[in-house]
């Protein structure tokens, strides 16, 4: 099979010398969902953005390959791009403001989507979407068309950016931290969604959070980012089975879990801050935090591969 | 050490310019008390009352009705001085609540300058011993906040809110804006302070796994009530009001193959300008009968515990 998001080697610079993305390379598979995952300002969203073509002006991209089913990204005109883009690949964003206009109705915008990208009638298009809002469980999907984006709540915006972002069905859905700015208990049901809808319609979903208890509840595959790069990445179950890389475990050890971690008793927690990445900054960017670093972390890092899908970026190759 | 004795707080709020006036009920009629020493984690959606509520405790602001007394002494009968030395704050977003123009050691200081009882020699020694408790370098004591991680600003605030030696701390959403492995540092760095200084927290949360984690006392907060409050250990182990149960269900774990919950609340979202007949938790219960829709539910204790469910037996 192949994959519909295929990612190598990409890096992304920006024109203060930040070196937000550092070699990522990533796959996504049909009907698959690949979590990113990672502490603020690791490159999440900088990755996503460079799928799809909307990094901010100045910044500098460049990649091995970066291929949407057949299309190389990146030799594709921007205007071809913008054509694929809430088409065959939509995105989603952690504050749905973002994307809706507040001066349009819901109907109106996500009509619009319609036609811009398939051309059929704006009667043609409020049917489609009253039939999505429906299936992102919204009741009363035509008294919604008519309302503005203020009148709903939070939990109810995200649920029309996923139905707008499903209009034209696309392939490639990415989310990035969908469910951050909501309650906990809307995250929940937000969740649920996006998984009923990823396996109702066989979607490649790119999923990024800071949330582990969101990757091992969605993830088939994950990748965590740590300073621009992929540090470690894996099949799901066996990140959380055996998570190789110290900032990996590092980071489940800061979570504190109900029944698990003993209540009053120190988290584990991972020493320092992220370091500032400049353009040719060479060794482990984690080695002033981690409990194992070594001389050897100053130098050229080692790509491991524990199993045909679980590697690591670290001087320890081993668990 | 903290009693709270039915306590309101409504504010009148206009959405637009010819609509009625609305009466938003932030907290609405809560009474509790908290010994020296515990830690009482109060647990809600946004918009439940939870910042309003540690504000009223703080004196930042009167209540509606009712009244707060902190050591047997309410809040409005004391100068700001005295209510510092006995209570302080230590809100979410380090950033918007440090003076940008003034250094860590001025930022630090300013409450005890404020005091006036300290000499300048005194005063800077006890700045020093305070950013060394909170686990800052001296060379952090020159910079401007603008210089420092978001977890250093917290640090800071922290030690402006400890200088004094307060009795009781108000933590609002203090680890909210900040990565988990800095949360961490921060969750672990209050509970020592805690120990060390026998300090008493109110700990505000959206996060309830955090809240497990710190408090020994837990009040689970519904449009401006305590649905559920008791202590912390067996109100986690055995829950008993529908909306704990959902939120406790809502919690996500990092177990892989585990399932996403229904927390079965539905589409509809509490409104505070807008409470409910009966048990304002009735239109999002997924056991609601007939009588929550119309009589108030219990408030008495059962086992230390009180759970406003008819329910909840
Ligand atoms: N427009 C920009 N100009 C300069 N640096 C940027 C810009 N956007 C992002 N960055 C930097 O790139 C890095 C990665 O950012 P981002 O992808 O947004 O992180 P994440 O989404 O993981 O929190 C950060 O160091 C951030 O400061
Ligand atoms: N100063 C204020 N004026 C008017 N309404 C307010 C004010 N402060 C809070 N509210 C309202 O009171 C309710 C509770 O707010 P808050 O205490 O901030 O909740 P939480 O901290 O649990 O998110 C909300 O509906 C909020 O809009
Ligand atoms: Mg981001
Ligand atoms: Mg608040």
């Amino acid at each position: 099979m192949r994959p519909v998001l295929e990612i190598t080697n990409l890096n992304v610079g920006f024109p203060d010398g930040t070196a937000a993305v550092r070699g990522v390379s990533l796959q996504v598979m049909p009907g698959e969902t690949h979590c990113v995952v990672g502490e603020s300002g690791c490159g999440k969203s900088v990755t996503a953005l460079s799928v799809m073509n909307l990094l901010p002006r100045g910044a500098r991209r460049s990649a091995d390959v970066m291929r949407f089913h057949d299309h190389d990204l990146t030799r594709m005109a921007d205007r071809h791009i913008a054509r694929l883009r809430g088409d065959k690949m939509a995105m989603i964003f952690q504050e749905p403001m973002t994307s809706l206009n507040p001066a349009y109705t819901i109907g109106s915008q996500m009509a619009e989507v319609l036609e811009r990208h398939r051309h059929v009638s704006r009667a043609k298009g409020l049917d489609r979407a009253a039939e999505l809002l429906g299936k992102v469980g919204i009741t009363a999907p035509g008294m919604r068309l008519g309302q503005y984006p203020h009148q709903l709540s939070g939990g109810l915006r995200q649920r029309v950016m996923i139905a707008m972002a499903l209009m034209c069905d696309p392939e490639l859905l990415i989310a990035d931290e969908p469910t951050t700015a909501l309650d906990v208990t809307v995250q929940a049901q937000i969740l649920r969604l996006l998984k009923s809808l990823q396996q109702q319609l066989g979607l490649a979903l790119l999923l990024i959070t800071h949330d582990l208890g969101v990757v091992a509840r969605m993830a088939q595959r994950v990748s965590v980012m740590y300073a621009g790069q992929v540090v470690e990445s894996a099949d799901a179950k066996a990140l959380f089975a055996a998570p190789a890389h110290p900032y990996t475990r590092g980071l489940l050890d800061c979570v504190p879990i109900p029944g698990k971690t003993a209540p009053g008793e120190p988290l584990g927690s991972i020493p320092g801050v992220v370091p500032r990445i400049g353009e040719g900054y060479v060794g482990c960017a984690f080695r002033d935090r981690c409990a194992y670093a070594a001389p050897a972390c100053k130098g050229e890092i080692p790509r491991n591969r524990l199993s045909p899908d679980h590697e690591t970026i670290c001087t320890r190759s081993g668990a | 050490m903290i009693e709270v004795k039915n306590v309101f707080r409504h504010f009148e709020s206009r959405s637009g310019l010819f609509s009625e006036r609305r009466v938003v009920r932030a907290v609405d009629g809560l009474s509790f008390s908290l010994e020296s020493g515990d830690v009482l984690g109060i647990v809600g959606e946004s918009g439940c009352g939870k910042s309003t509520l540690g504000r009223l405790i703080l004196g930042l602001m009167p209540p509606s009705a009712g009244e707060v007394l902190i050591e047997g002494q309410s809040l409005i009968t004391l100068d700001r001085r005295e209510r510092a030395r006995l209570i302080q704050p230590v809100f979410q977003d380090p950033f918007s609540s440090l003076n940008p123009r003034q250094r860590v050691r001025e930022i630090v200081g300013l409450p005890l300058a404020a005091q006036g009882a300290l000499s300048a020699a005194k005063q800077r020694d006890a700045v020093m011993d305070m950013l060394a408790r909170v686990g800052l370098s001296d060379a952090m004591a020159d910079r401007f906040p603008a210089q420092l991680s978001g977890g250093q600003r917290q640090r800071v605030a922290i030690a402006r809110a400890l200088v004094l030696r307060p009795r009781i701390v108000v933590c609002d959403e203090p680890t909210s804006a900040l990565d988990v492995s800095v949360q961490a540092q921060i969750l672990n760095l209050l509970a020592d302070l805690r120990k060390d200084l026998g300090l008493t927290y109110i700990f505000i949360s959206h996060n309830l796994a955090v809240v497990e984690h710190v408090a020994t006392e837990v009040a689970v907060m519904y449009l401006g009530r305590f649905v559920e409050h008791g202590p912390a250990a067996p109100l986690f182990a055995t829950p008993r009001h529908p909306y704990t149960r959902a939120l406790l269900a809502s919690v996500l774990t990092p177990e892989p193959g585990v399932p996403i919950p229904d927390v079965g609340l539905g589409e509809s979202y509490p409104d505070p300008s807008n409470v409910p007949a009966g048990c304002r938790f009735h239109p999002r219960c997924p056991m609601a009968i007939d009588r929550c829709r119309s009589d108030t539910p219990p408030t008495e204790p059962r086992d230390g515990r009180v759970t406003e469910c008819f329910l909840a037996a």
